[in-house]
């Protein structure tokens, strides 16, 4: 079933806004809608956006008017940057709730979910495989409210899909991604002068590039991939590889005993690492990617090469920066654009 | 346009759907270094093979040239350098030689320093899953130690007594990767760093799995870490192959003990027959 009829939540994330930029230029499809409780970052053709509460209670009442036939779920919360413990478990345990609800029902026009998820279910642990696979398990509870509310947000999936096996459910697991318009814990930690690392441990670590997460996630939504997939390019480099890469020194500036406590000291300085990231930076994680690899996914780029891709941007950016003034969403002037009589378009657009 | 779902890849379709490797890279996916393992073994590993423990191998045919096989060996010594000599001893030796992986505690990689350097050395994690994705996917060698610290950490007086092989673990791996079980026995490691007791408190308190008393350790600090001068004899026995057993034989628990009490036999047998035939611990 090829998608026509597509809703995308999350449109102020990156991740959002790119891929409603994507999928909005292909003519197959009738409608694109986003939805999200701030404004979107991006600049957007045709796609109709509607703010909706942290909850996204309401999104019934859309997807049964627009007679939705895919829901592609980008707003779950995945790096503790993006939002307070309180606001991530608000938007991940009760959003994907109230979303899932949306799109269940005995009347649903709902046929297709994709849900983006993050390798943060697997969580880092001493005792963990070199490389996880889909089927794997994270060997011990989750350590940190982040984490948690990831794994509780995916159960929450999968009763959906058991619920629902007429609808194709896709979750997807994201490793670290890396990209000039990204902004992480690790876009940032590899902005600063050195790599912050834990003095005595060199973790692997595997990265997508930005293009290639709105490439798997439009994928998932043209093909029908049920299950549970992960997204992560080929190779797992080492962080001291990553530093080289990048062009910088590595810092070990975090003790290997009492780390939690130097990250909270750090945070003051106006360096903030995580307590998933901490983890990352103890232990790594590898995944294995050759189920989506299989499912007929090309990578554009290697782990490796998405690093050297951003070493590039991070150097470019000071000369980039106060170029262009950054877009800011008007709900008057978008809706003029759209909808006016008086605006002259191009004849053979909608 | 309509789309069947994925299907389940095949075995020989993983295996194509691995990553490639980038000729630029200096570490595997595994964290192994060819930089740092090229180092050690052109300097250390170098000078103990050939010059301290002054290696003698035995059958080294019976380590297949290609494809994925188990090296299965005995455990001694308090920092064991058993694991070092088997691999030099394949890259001395061997027509062919390649690189060999070994399986490693969990506890090397939560501790700072060795989490670094162990897995740079070629050190995998002992899960099942790594095991399995080496021998089956990846048709490597790869080398455990089914004694575990229980083999490394036993005393002078127990020396090449063989421990309990854990839950014989490794011959489900290895049944189901179908790669050949090759046992090994090696004569010397006891001798090179005996164990003469255990102290529990510092133990704890250094966080180490255990803290022996050897004859140069801890009273001469770091320096206690030298070997003494052992002679080294590694004998490679026979292969047991996993796959005469039809197609999935690593259900039968019955089986997987008798094989594992078989490879435990084989080696326990070996080690008997070399250390009665050795006149001199120092000159073989």
């Amino acid at each position: 079933m090829s998608s026509r009829r597509i809703l995308v939540t999350g449109l102020s994330t990156f991740w959002g806004g790119r891929l409603a930029q994507v999928i909005e230029r292909d003519p197959s499809v009738e409608t694109v809608i986003g939805v999200s409780h701030e404004d979107p970052a991006c600049e957007l053709e045709r796609t109709e956006f509607v703010r909706v509460g942290l909850h996204h209670a309401l999104l019934r009442r859309i997807v049964h008017a627009a007679e939705i036939d895919t829901v592609i779920d980008t707003r779950l919360v995945v790096d503790s940057l993006q939002a307070s413990p309180r606001v991530a478990h608000e938007a991940n345990v009760i959003g994907t709730m109230n979303i899932l609800a949306a799109c269940g029902g005995p009347h649903s026009p709902v046929r297709k979910v994709v849900f983006k998820s993050s390798a943060h279910y697997y969580g880092c642990e001493r005792d963990d495989p070199a490389f996880f696979t889909e089927a794997m398990r994270r060997p011990h509870p989750p350590r940190t409210r982040l984490e948690s509310d990831i794994v509780e947000a995916e159960k929450a999936v999968e009763g959906f899909a058991e619920r629902n096996p007429d609808v194709t459910v896709t979750v997807l697991r994201f490793v670290n991604a890396l990209g000039p318009d990204l902004r992480t814990t690790h876009t940032q930690l590899f902005a600063l002068p050195a790599v912050p690392a834990i003095l005595g441990f060199d973790p692997r670590y595997q990265f997508i590039h930005e293009d290639d997460l709105v490439g798997v996630l439009r994928f998932a939504a043209e093909r029908n991939l049920p299950g549970v997939y992960n997204a992560a390019a080929d190779g797992v480099l080492a962080l001291s590889e990553v530093a080289s890469l990048l062009g910088k020194p590595l810092a070990p500036i975090l003790p290997p005993w009492g780390a939690s406590l130097a990250a909270g000291a750090l945070s003051r300085a106006g360096i903030r690492v995580p307590g998933e990231v901490l983890n990352q930076l103890r232990y790594g994680r590898g995944l294995d990617n050759r189920l989506l690899k299989g499912a007929g996914y090309p990578y554009a780029l290697t782990s490796r090469e998405t690093v050297l891709k951003h070493a590039e941007a991070l150097r470019a950016r000071p000369l980039k920066d106060g170029a262009g003034e950054p877009y800011r969403y008007e709900r008057e002037v978008e809706e003029f654009l759209r909808w006016s009589p008086s605006v002259r378009r191009p004849r053979g657009t909608v | 346009m309509k789309q069947l779902p994925a299907a389940p890849a095949g075995e020989e379709e993983l295996r194509a759907l691995l990553p490639a490797i980038e000729p630029d890279r200096q570490l595997t996916d595994w964290g192994r270094s060819e930089r740092v393992e090229g180092l050690i073994d052109a300097t250390l590993y170098e000078f103990l093979y050939h010059y301290w423990f002054r290696c003698e191998v035995e059958g080294i045919e019976n380590v297949p040239g290609a494809g994925g096989a188990l090296l299965v060996a005995n455990h001694a010594g308090a920092l064991p350098p058993d694991a070092a000599m088997i691999a030099k001893a394949i890259k001395e030796e061997h027509p062919r030689p390649r690189p060999l992986h070994l399986t490693v505690e969990h506890f090397f990689k939560g501790y700072p320093g060795l989490a670094m350097l162990v897995n740079k050395l070629g050190g995998v994690p002992a899960h099942p899953a790594n095991v399995h994705r080496l021998l089956h996917d990846e048709r490597q060698l790869v080398l455990v130690f089914p004694e575990g610290r229980k083999g490394s950490e036993k005393l002078y007086k127990d020396r090449y007594r063989l421990r309990r092989f854990g839950r014989g673990g490794f011959v489900e791996a290895a049944m189901r990767a179908r790669a050949p079980i090759v046992p090994v026995a090696v004569v010397g490691a006891e001798e090179a760093m005996p164990t003469f007791a255990q102290i529990g408190v510092l133990q704890r308190l250094t966080r180490l799995i255990y803290f022996p008393v050897t004859p140069l350790f801890p009273h001469l600090g770091l320096l206690g870490t030298a070997y003494l001068p052992a002679k080294f004899r590694i004998r490679f026995l026979e292969p047991i192959a996993t796959d005469q057993w039809g197609a999935d034989p690593s259900d039968d628990k019955g089986l997987v003990q008798t094989v594992a009490e078989e490879v435990r036999s084989r080696i326990q047998e070996e080690l008997i027959d070399m250390v009665s035939k050795r006149r001199s611990v120092w000159f073989g």
